[in-house]
């Protein structure tokens, strides 16, 4: 097992937004976590990668607690959070971004061997290298957000609404790279609202609600499933 | 009307007044963009520089480069302890928590140098052929201020070789940008924001030295003005980025000298106000500043 979240809660101030909830995540697979807004797949997301803090519960990467483990250092043991809305840093170029996303590593053979595969993942991002991030248009963003959480080398990829906001042809080449990076075995958590793309190309899934794990089981079954059809497939 | 000659003298003034302001301001603006903090400390680092440069040139005989350049790495130690003491265990409170921080450190620094040392002002004097005036054709300047600007200029294109060209650097940037994203991306925001502490305040030290060399004189109050007007500068060239604190500093230095130059002497006790009043009206204009930032608010 690669990443296992156990019996986890996590308050806003005094508001509790996940309830003790479990997942794991084995290496090599596809996992998405569906499940209308205001679930706690966000949360979920950012309290793995270490932004917000469990009050209970646990989280175990890689054979090691990591439940309090500074976000800093999670990426460099192979946490990458690729997150909701992008937040691509749109003053810098799309080279500079990246190169953020390399930040830890002090490897430069790697580092350029992985620039150039996110650059023939995204060819785009070659050509606009140079340019300010805020330029580009809305699917260049999320290509160069997903782009710069991969230069970290992840051995677990956390992505956060990848879909969100693009064009039909767009969310189709999103989900086109998760499945080639899936291929070349980068692990994945996706989080996607879009929950008919994601249970067709994950392997399991859970159903957040409310911040309770409601459902949980292979994509393919939980696609079929007459719940979840219903409330997040429409009908 | 104005010789040409005058005109130059007043140009040659404002480089000096505008680089004093623009290196105070680039560490108002720096750690602004990171924390969202305004801190009102900064000001008094400026006159803690100054204060160790006298040190220096009075006690020692080393050369007067040692006076700019011992302050710079003390006071940019300083800046790091003041972070790491009271501005850290704020990290996450409300921004006026770390406001009224920034006045009580404030407060400290001033009070500490007139307990330990004394309130007395005390003569800043340097080597006589340092600040004799000479002509260079229609102007006329001290080594001091040719130096002065100079090396204020050459530490400006330090830092921006290096907030562009080094990894920390642009992590800085990255960090005031979207400081939550730069978390993700594995970036240590304590190192970076120990470096802006670092950076800003030995750049404070540098115009510490530039301020007491002008007016000939140091005391522990110093600091107010120049912390002051830097942050005018600062605001006006939008709050949060570098080379908007560059623009505003020579920008305010060269309005506040041709305030005084070219309109009747009865203005020049206006100054001050002049200064504000171009805060106002920059602001009118442009409510971000003249070169804003593209900062997301959120941690």
């Amino acid at each position: 097992m690669l990443l296992e979240v156990e019996e986890v809660s996590v308050y806003y101030d005094s508001i509790q937004a996940l309830k003790g909830i479990s997942l794991r995540l084995d290496a090599g697979e596809l996992v998405t976590i569906v499940g209308s807004n205001g679930a706690g797949k966000t949360t979920t997301l950012l309290t793995i990668s270490g932004i917000l803090h469990p009050r209970r519960g646990r989280i175990r990467f890689d054979g090691q607690d990591i439940t309090h483990t500074p976000p800093h250092e999670l990426v460099r043991r192979g946490i990458s959070h690729c997150p909701e809305g992008r937040q691509i840093f749109t003053g810098l170029t799309v080279a500079e971004n990246l190169m953020m996303g390399a930040y830890h590593r002090r490897d430069r053979e790697g580092t350029v061997r992985d620039l150039e595969w996110v650059n023939t993942l995204f060819p785009i991002l070659a050509q606009r290298r140079g340019q300010a991030a805020g330029t580009l248009s809305g699917g260049e963003q999320q290509m160069l957000a997903m782009a710069r959480a991969l230069m970290s080398r992840p051995k677990v990829l956390l992505l956060d609404e990848p879909s969100l906001g693009l064009a039909p042809l767009l969310v189709d080449r999103i989900f086109e790279v998760i499945q080639e990076l899936r291929h070349s075995g980068v692990t994945i958590l996706l989080v996607e609202q879009n929950a008919f793309q994601a249970l067709r190309v994950a392997d399991r899934a859970y159903v957040l609600e409310t911040g309770h794990m409601k459902l949980e089981g292979p994509a393919r079954e939980l696609a079929v499933n007459e719940e979840v059809k219903k409330a997040y497939l429409g009908g | 009307m104005y010789s040409l000659p005058y005109i130059a003298q007043q140009i040659v003034n404002g480089l000096n007044l505008g680089s004093i302001y623009a290196l105070v301001a680039i560490g108002l603006t720096i750690v602004y963009g990171i924390l969202r903090l305004i801190n009102f400390a900064h000001g008094d680092l400026v006159m803690v520089g100054a204060y160790l440069a006298l040190a220096l040139i009075l006690n020692t005989a080393l050369p007067l480069g040692a006076a700019v350049l011992v302050p710079m790495i003390v006071v940019g130690g300083v800046g790091i302890l003041v972070e790491r003491l009271a501005y850290r265990p704020l990290r996450g409170a409300p921004e006026v928590a770390m406001l009224i921080t920034s006045l009580a450190v404030s407060s400290i620094i001033q009070n500490g140098t007139v307990m330990s040392l004394s309130a007395q002002p005390r003569a800043f004097r340097l080597p006589a052929d340092l600040i004799a005036q000479q002509q260079v054709g229609v102007v006329s300047f001290s080594t001091l201020e040719a130096i002065s600007v100079s090396v204020a200029i050459g530490l400006m294109a330090l830092l921006t070789v290096f907030v562009t060209r080094t990894r920390v650097g642009v992590a800085m940037r990255a960090c005031a940008e979207n400081l939550r994203a730069a978390r993700l991306m594995g970036i240590d925001i304590n190192q970076v924001i120990a470096y802006a502490f670092a950076i800003g305040s030995a750049l404070a030290a540098v115009a510490g030295f530039m301020w007491a060399g002008r007016f000939g004189s140091i005391e522990p109050f110093m600091g107010f003005l120049p912390g002051l007007k830097a942050f005018v500068a600062a605001v006006i060239g939008g709050i949060g980025s570098i080379p908007g604190a560059m623009l505003g500093g020579y920008l305010l230095g060269f309005a506040e000298i041709f305030f005084v130059g070219f309109l009747p002497p009865e203005f020049s006790g206006y100054r001050d106000a002049f200064v504000f009043g171009l805060l106002l009206l920059v602001l009118l204009v442009r409510p971000r500043g003249l070169l804003p930032t593209t900062a997301e608010r959120e941690g």
